[in-house]
């Protein structure tokens, strides 16, 4: 109020200097950057400086001393390695979340049928995998597919089969990585198809019901557009998450054999880290970013396309 | 075209009945209309005519042909929900179209089809919008097109009017009248509002708790209600229960309401209550039927001395509520005759219209 009093003083029409200060204090949109300001400050720090930082390395030679400007990317693209990396992880990406979109889906379908009742059990034991920590229960997985100790190779030598080289083959470590991702996965895409099941109204059902739609018609023409959005929308999103996975490869393969099931994260890791070449590291990473970046404007593009149709 | 026939229908819910055997025949070209309080059962009923729940016991026939194991889309019947259930994601075209596309009607006979029931509800402008893109009434329509196109040999209305304001419910009854009147088809329409009965209906079928009360036209429900529920439930505000004794008067009989009241039962109706003489009753009287005193009373005008309590003057008529026998009343009056609360005021009862009331059974007598 105290400012109030000191404009209408004035009364000429000059602001006072500490007035004007106070006026665009009160502003709406100053008051608004000031709140989000410790968390720009967080982002700034924690993502922002990492990201610049690791531009600026990616920039200098193996020793960090010398500035070599795009060299290190230069080098990548002559790497055999590197090129396999780019197949490896768009392949495991897109496999992995079709699986984990699909599963989730069918999954989130068998449950909606489940009475309310007995649903919430279902839906907890079904979150199992996801809210496990991913190294322990790839360690998990692994201590399974372990040549030596593997106890599914051990089952299907009770049921007559030959012994699966689950992580030492090519192929078949490729399908144990991308299924312990589906695994672990699966169940975010569950959780939220569900809650985009629940909120179909069943009159729509009802309707078509009458309309004259069989199931598959029911699903085609009405469970389908009705997810479009969301569907779109955990498919971009995990297509991120998934292609920047590190501990699941990290922990059951570390790559192998012959790098044949390493990701961005992975080999950025191998040749940062295990080889010491930190700036070579940070470009492998930095090869994420364009991906990463178109990616996530699709979503948000979406999300806004979304919220302007409600 | 086809008529409908319900045979001892009965829902069964875990444990409560929600539907105790109904007896129902819809002629062809019929509109019913199933009117009742909340939870009586009106809308399973519906459902199980068309099919959405299974019935626990008894029979539907539609056409004369038992459909109790035919899937909805066989029955040949179309509905309109209480939301109208449009989907979202398809224009008004393709809403209404979308019945005869999964049925696979040639593309030329599906627009013309679209076409004429647009015309008849006035949306043609309308047909490429969204569903979003309309207001409450206009959706209310689509709901009712994507029912018409279809053709079927049964309506089915889900209290299609209730999301809707007072005035759109108005105009939008008079609508649903006017294509039924141009669209003849059998139709059964559920509704807790006693006026959509009343105005839409060829016959009012009274449900409560799962049962039917009354079954008739509008005009019989309102003039010879069977039971006190119907009594209750049709008329607004509701008819007056006042306690009384029957006694014999004058040669006749009468309903002894107290010392200075006392309303003759016409001669017609003495026979089928004179064995409940010297029994405590209730007398149902309309608010219609207790009004002021008019020259041309005659004999059946009871003259009743009443000391108002609240008056509530509505323009063309005033309220009057007054206690009597312990119960409050309420009475229709002419406004020239200026009641005022507090000031004792002579009203007349119409004797011809009063209804005696057996409270042992709740049966009008
Ligand atoms: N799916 C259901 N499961 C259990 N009980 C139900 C179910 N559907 C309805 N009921 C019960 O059956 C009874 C009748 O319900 P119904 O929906 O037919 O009432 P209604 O007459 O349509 O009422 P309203 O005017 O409120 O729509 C109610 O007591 C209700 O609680
Ligand atoms: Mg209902």
């Amino acid at each position: 109020m105290a400012t109030t009093i000191a404009i209408d003083a004035s009364g000429d029409g000059t602001l006072t200097q500490r007035s004007a200060f106070w006026l665009f204090m009160r502003r709406k949109s100053t008051i608004g950057v000031l709140m989000v300001l410790p968390l720009l400050a967080i982002i700034a720090g924690l993502v922002a400086y990492p990201a610049g930082y690791s531009m600026f390395l990616s920039t200098l030679n193996k020793a960090e001393t010398k500035f070599v400007g795009f060299a290190n990317y230069l080098f990548l693209f002559k790497r055999e390695t590197f090129w396999m990396v780019v197949q490896q992880s768009i392949i495991f990406a897109l496999v992995a979340v079709v699986g984990k979109a699909f599963i989730g889906f069918v999954a989130a379908h068998a449950v909606n049928t489940i009475p309310t009742k007995g649903q919430r059990k279902w839906r907890g034991m079904m979150l199992i995998p996801w809210v496990i920590p991913p190294a322990l229960s790839t360690l998990g997985w692994w201590w399974l597919f372990e040549p030596t100790y593997s106890a599914i190779n051990w089952v299907l030598a009770e049921i007559g089969v030959d012994a699966i080289p689950w992580l030492s083959d090519t192929f078949w470590a490729r399908f144990s990585v991308i299924l312990v991702n589906i695994w672990i996965g699966a169940p975010f895409f569950l959780i939220m198809y569900l809650a985009a099941l629940k909120s179909i109204p069943e009159e729509l059902y009802e309707a078509a019901a009458i309309d004259g739609a069989n199931a598959w018609q029911r699903l085609y023409h009405i469970t389908l557009p009705m997810m479009r959005n969301i569907i779109a929308i955990t498919v971009l999103f995990s297509i991120i998450v998934t292609f920047a996975n590190f501990d699941i490869v990290r922990v059951l393969t570390q790559g192998g054999p012959r790098d044949s099931t390493h990701l961005f994260a992975t080999y950025a890791f191998r040749v940062g880290i295990e080889s010491n070449d930190i700036p070579l590291g940070a470009s492998v990473s930095l090869f994420m970013f364009p991906v990463l970046a178109v990616l996530a404007f699709l979503i948000l593009r979406n999300v806004r396309k979304r919220a302007m149709e409600l | 075209m086809a008529d409908v026939t319900l045979n001892k229908l009965v829902k069964t819910f875990d444990r409560t009945e929600a539907v105790c055997g109904i007896d129902l025949e819809i002629a062809n070209n019929e509109f019913v209309v199933l009117v009742g309080p909340s939870g009586c059962g009106k809308s399973t009923t519906l459902r199980m005519i068309a099919g959405l729940e299974e019935i626990t016991e008894g029979d539907v026939l539609i056409g004369g042909r038992r459909v109790n194991d035919v899937p909805p889309k066989d029955r040949n019947i179309a509905m309109v929900f209480q939301n109208y259930a449009l989907y979202p994601h398809m224009t008004v075209a393709e809403n209404m179209s979308f019945g005869l596309r999964l049925r696979k009607y040639p593309k030329a006979e599906i627009k013309q089809r679209v076409v004429e029931a647009a015309d008849i509800l006035g949306i043609d402008d309308l047909l490429d919008r969204k569903p979003r893109q309309l207001s409450g009434g206009q959706r209310q329509r689509v709901a009712m097109g994507r029912s018409i196109v279809r053709n079927p040999e049964v309506f089915l209305f889900d209290e299609p009017l209730s999301n809707l304001d007072a005035k759109l419910r108005g105009q939008m009854r008079i609508e649903i009248k006017r294509i039924h009147q141009k669209v003849r088809t059998t139709t059964v329409y559920v509704t807790h509002d006693q006026v959509e009965a009343m105005t839409l209906a060829d016959r009012v079928v009274v449900m409560n708790k799962g049962r039917i009360e009354q079954v008739g036209s509008p005009s019989d429900l309102y003039h010879k209600p069977s039971t006190r529920f119907v009594a209750g439930f049709i008329g607004s505000p509701a008819m007056n229960f006042i306690p009384c004794k029957l006694v014999e008067a004058n040669g006749g009989l009468a309903a002894k309401v107290n010392d200075t009241i006392s309303v003759p039962i016409p001669a017609d109706r003495s026979d089928r209550v004179r064995a409940q003489v010297g029994k405590e009753l209730m007398l149902g009287l309309r608010p219609e039927h207790i009004r002021e005193q008019r020259a041309d009373d005659g004999a059946t005008g009871v003259a009743c001395a009443v000391t108002p309590d609240v008056v509530e003057p509505l323009g063309m008529e005033t309220m009057v509520y007054f206690g009597l026998n312990g119960v409050e009343i309420c009475a229709r009056v002419a406004p020239e005759a200026s009641p005022n609360p507090g000031t004792p005021l002579t009203l007349s009862i119409d004797a011809n219209r009063a209804h005696l009331i057996d409270p042992s059974s709740d049966m009008v007598l």
